[in-house]
C-alpha cells in the first residue's frame, strides 16, 4: 500500500467526498460545461428539423391548428367574448405561452430516460441535460412569434408598450414550466409512471388554464379557484403584452411570478438531492 | 514520491449499496403508494452490500496503474466513483487535474448527426471546451482515418469506423488524469495497437492512466503498477507481473468457495460444485471438470450446461463446449439437479494456466461462474520442442498424427507438431 500523504501538499483541482444530504448545485461546474449545455441544445434542434419533413413548418403550423380550433369552438361555437381582440389572435398568443411551457415541461421531464446511457456512464453535471431543452423551445418559440407578427397586421392588432414585458412573462413561464420539469424528470428515474401521468396532467392543465379563454369570461364563484393556478395570471400577463388585452390585476400576475420562482428553487432542490443516484437506478 | 508529483490520492474510498429483499421489485411510484398504503408499519429489509471498501491509494503523475479483479470484485465501481457518475459513501477522492474518462466507447455518439457532428458532441460530453475540440480537430480525425465520411452520419458507418471515431475523440481528451474500462476489447488488432501505443504514450507525457481490464497481457504490458481488488478490498498493490501471478493463483481454488461469488444469471439453476480433475495435467491428456448444480423448485425448462476454456493471461477464448451440440440437458421438469462430466480431448492445451467459465442455460443464462476452475498444464511433453512453444505458434496444439513415409529415417512414432487452430 502507498504511503499516505505527505504534508505540505500541493491543494487539489478537485476533492470528491460523501454529498451532503441537501446541497444546492455547484454552479462553478455548470458553468464548466456550458459548451454542452450548448451542444445538447444543437443537437435536439438538429435532429428535429432534419428528421421531419414538414421542418420549421410544423412548429408554425401546430400553434396555428390548436389557435383556429379553440377560436372555433369557444369564439364560435360558445360564443366567448375575447376582449376586443379577433378570436384567432387571442388564441394564437395563448398558445404560444402554453407551448412554451408545455414544451418545456414535456422535453424536460423525459430527457434524463432518454439519455440513460449517458447518464449511467459518463459524468457531467446532471443539470446541463434539463436545461439544454429549453434552448429548443425558445428557438420555436422565436419561429412562433414571427408568426404572431404576421398575425398583427391581419387581424387589426398592434401590441402597446406592455410588449416590452413580454421577456418578464416569458420568464416566468419557462420558471415554472422548468420547476415541474426538473421535479417530474427527476422522479421519472426511479418511478417510470410518471410519464403516463404527465401528458393526462398537462391536457387537463391546458383546459383549467385560461389558454383558448379569457379569465373574463369564468363565473365570478369560480374566479379565486382560477386564480390560484399560477399560469393563469401568466397567461393573462402574457396576452397583456402581446396583443394588448386587460392588463392583469397585481394580484395573480405576483401570485404567478412568485410561485414560478418557488416552484424552480423546489424542483431544483429535489433534482440535486436525487440526482447523486441517478447512476445507480437509471 | 514527492508530493507535486500526486495525480490522485484515495483515502478509505467506501461505497455502499442498498439491496431490497422483497417478492416484488417496484418501478412504479403507483406501486410504491399502494404497497405503503397496505403495510403502514412494515419495514421493508434491506441489506447493505459493500462494492468498495476502505480503499486507499495513491497515483503518481505519469504512472499507468492496471486494475485487476474478478467480475464484480468491484473494479467499475471504483472507476464510477473516480469519474464522479456515483459519489463515495464514505472517504476521499483527491484530484490533482482535470479527469476524463473512456469507460464505454460511443457513448453520446448519435446516429443521425454526422462524424463532425458527433466528435463536437462527444467532445463535449467529454468534458472539452468546443476550443480545444477545434485545435485537435484534425488530429481526432486522422487517428480515426475518416476524412472522408466526415459529413455522412455515423449510423452509415461501419462498426470499425464508429468505433475508431469515438476512441480517437477520448484519446485526444487533454486532461491530466485519464480513466480507461476495458475499451480495447473492440476495433481490430491493428487499431488496438496505436491504441495501446497511444495508451502507453500518455504516461510518458507525465499523465497518470488508471486502467481496467481483464486482458491481463495488456495489463502486464502497458502498466507500471498494478491494484488487485476482491470483494470490494483492495488486497494488493504493486508490480504488474507479481499481481497477475497471484491473482491467477487464486482464480478456481475449488468448489469450497462457490456460495461466496459474485454471479450473473436469472439463478433458477444453480452451480453447486465445480471441479477441476486437470488442475495439472500433461499435454495431449483430455482435460476433465466435474460440475454439479440445483434448484429448489421443479421447472419447465431444460438446464445445458457450456463450459468455455480461456487461456489466462490473454483471456482468449480456446474451446467454447455447448452442452447443447452433445444432448447433455437435463429435464427441469422432473429433476432438482443434474451432475456432469465435461472432457476436453481437442484441441491439445499449451503448458500453462487456463481458466474455466462455466454457464447454465435454458433459453435464458440460468448462472455464470467466471472462472469457475483452473486448469494448469505442465511444461512437460512427449517431445523437448513442445516445452518451448513460442506465442507465434498459435494458442493450441493440435491432435494430429504424422509419418514418416520412409521409415529408415529414423522416426517411426507419429509426433506431434505445434500449429495454430
Amino acid at each position: 500500500m502507498a504511503a499516505p500523504g505527505v504534508p505540505a501538499e500541493p491543494s487539489p483541482w478537485l476533492v470528491i467526498r460523501p454529498p451532503r444530504r441537501w446541497a444546492p448545485f455547484n454552479l462553478r461546474e455548470l458553468w464548466q460545461f456550458r459548451d454542452l449545455l450548448v451542444r445538447f441544445a444543437r443537437r435536439d434542434l438538429t435532429l428535429r428539423y432534419r428528421q421531419t419533413a414538414l421542418g420549421v413548418l410544423w412548429v408554425v403550423l401546430q400553434p396555428l391548428l390548436t389557435a383556429g380550433a379553440f377560436a372555433f369552438v369557444f369564439g364560435s361555437v360558445a360564443g366567448l367574448s375575447s376582449q376586443g381582440v379577433p378570436y384567432f389572435a387571442f388564441a394564437f398568443a395563448g398558445m404560444l405561452a402554453w407551448n412554451a411551457f408545455s414544451g418545456v415541461l414535456t422535453r424536460m421531464s423525459a430527457v434524463l430516460v432518454g439519455n440513460s446511457a449517458l447518464v449511467s456512464k459518463i459524468f457531467f453535471p446532471r443539470l446541463v441535460l434539463p436545461l439544454s431543452t429549453v434552448g429548443s423551445v425558445l428557438v420555436d418559440f422565436v419561429v412562433s412569434m414571427l408568426m404572431m407578427a404576421v398575425i398583427w397586421p391581419l387581424a387589426g392588432v398592434a401590441p402597446g408598450w406592455s410588449l416590452v414585458t413580454l421577456p418578464l412573462w416569458l420568464a416566468a413561464v419557462l420558471l415554472l414550466a422548468s420547476g415541474f420539469g426538473l421535479l417530474a424528470a427527476a422522479l421519472m428515474v426511479p418511478y417510470r409512471d410518471v410519464q403516463y401521468v404527465l401528458p393526462v396532467a398537462t391536457q387537463l392543465l391546458l383546459f383549467i388554464s385560461p389558454v383558448g379563454y379569457a379569465l373574463a369570461n369564468v363565473p365570478h364563484s369560480a374566479r379565486f379557484l382560477y386564480e390560484l393556478n399560477p399560469l393563469t395570471g401568466l397567461l393573462e400577463g402574457f396576452r397583456w403584452a402581446v396583443i394588448g388585452t386587460a392588463r392583469p390585476d397585481l394580484f395573480p400576475a405576483l401570485w404567478g411570478i412568485g410561485c414560478a420562482i418557488a416552484c424552480f428553487v423546489v424542483g431544483s432542490f429535489v433534482f440535486a438531492h436525487m440526482e447523486r443516484k441517478f447512476a445507480d437506478v437509471i | 514520491m514527492s508530493s507535486s508529483d500526486l495525480a490522485i490520492s484515495v483515502r478509505g474510498l467506501s461505497k455502499a449499496y442498498t439491496i431490497r429483499h422483497q417478492a416484488e421489485h417496484h418501478i412504479t411510484l403507483a406501486e410504491q403508494l399502494l404497497d405503503r398504503a397496505r403495510h403502514p408499519f412494515s419495514r421493508q429489509e434491506r441489506e447493505t452490500f459493500w462494492a468498495v471498501q476502505d480503499v486507499s491509494f495513491d497515483v503518481p503523475k505519469g504512472e499507468v496503474l492496471g486494475v485487476i479483479g474478478r467480475n464484480g470484485a468491484g473494479k467499475s465501481t471504483l472507476l464510477k466513483l473516480l469519474s464522479r457518475i456515483t459519489p463515495p459513501t464514505k472517504g476521499e477522492i483527491r484530484l490533482y487535474g482535470r479527469i476524463g474518462s473512456l469507460l464505454e466507447v460511443g457513448t453520446g455518439f448519435h446516429p443521425e448527426l454526422t462524424g463532425r457532428e458527433n466528435v463536437y458532441l462527444n467532445g463535449a460530453i467529454l468534458g472539452m471546451r468546443t476550443k480545444e475540440i477545434d485545435r485537435r480537430f484534425d488530429e481526432i480525425v486522422a487517428f480515426a482515418g475518416v476524412e472522408r465520411f466526415l459529413d455522412t452520419p455515423v449510423k452509415r458507418f461501419s462498426s470499425g469506423m464508429y468505433v475508431r471515431l469515438a476512441f480517437a475523440v477520448a484519446a485526444h481528451l487533454d486532461t491530466e488524469i485519464l480513466l480507461v474500462d476495458e475499451v480495447l476489447s473492440v476495433g481490430d488488432s491493428e487499431f488496438q495497437k496505436r491504441c495501446l501505443a497511444k495508451m502507453g504514450s500518455l504516461g510518458d507525457e507525465g499523465r497518470a492512466v488508471i486502467y481496467v481490464s481483464h486482458q491481463l497481457d495488456s495489463v502486464a504490458a502497458l502498466c507500471t503498477r498494478a491494484l488487485r481488488i476482491s470483494d470490494g478490498h483492495l488486497v494488493q498493490d504493486g508490480p504488474p507481473e507479481e499481481l497477475i501471478s497471484s491473482y491467477l493463483a487464486t482464480l478456481g481454488s475449488g468448489p469450497a468457495d462457490l456460495g461466496t461469488r459474485t454471479r450473473t444469471g436469472s439463478g433458477h439453476w444453480r452451480l453447486s460444485k465445480v471441479e477441476s480433475l486437470s488442475a495439472e495435467t500433461r499435454v495431449g491428456e483430455p482435460v476433465r471438470i466435474a460440475i454439479e448444480a440445483e434448484s429448489e423448485t421443479l421447472q419447465a425448462l431444460t438446464v445445458w450446461p457450456s463450459i468455455h476454456v480461456r487461456d489466462s493471461v490473454t483471456g482468449v477464448l480456446l474451446a467454447h463446449c455447448d452442452g447443447r451440440l452433445v444432448g447433455a440437458g437435463v429435464d427441469g421438469v422432473d429433476h432438482r439437479s443434474g451432475a456432469w462430466l465435461f472432457e476436453l480431448r481437442s484441441p491439445w492445451l499449451k503448458p500453462g494456466d487456463y481458466l474455466v467459465d462455466v454457464v447454465l442455460c435454458s433459453n435464458e443464462i440460468l448462472d455464470y461462474l467466471d472462472a469457475a476452475c483452473t486448469v494448469r498444464v505442465l511444461p512437460y511433453a512427449v517431445h523437448h520442442a513442445i516445452r518451448t512453444l513460442e506465442p507465434n505458434h498459435g494458442p493450441t496444439v493440435s491432435d494430429f498424427s504424422m509419418v514418416a513415409a520412409d521409415s529408415s529415417s529414423g522416426v517411426a512414432a507419429p509426433r506431434s507438431n505445434t500449429s495454430a487452430i
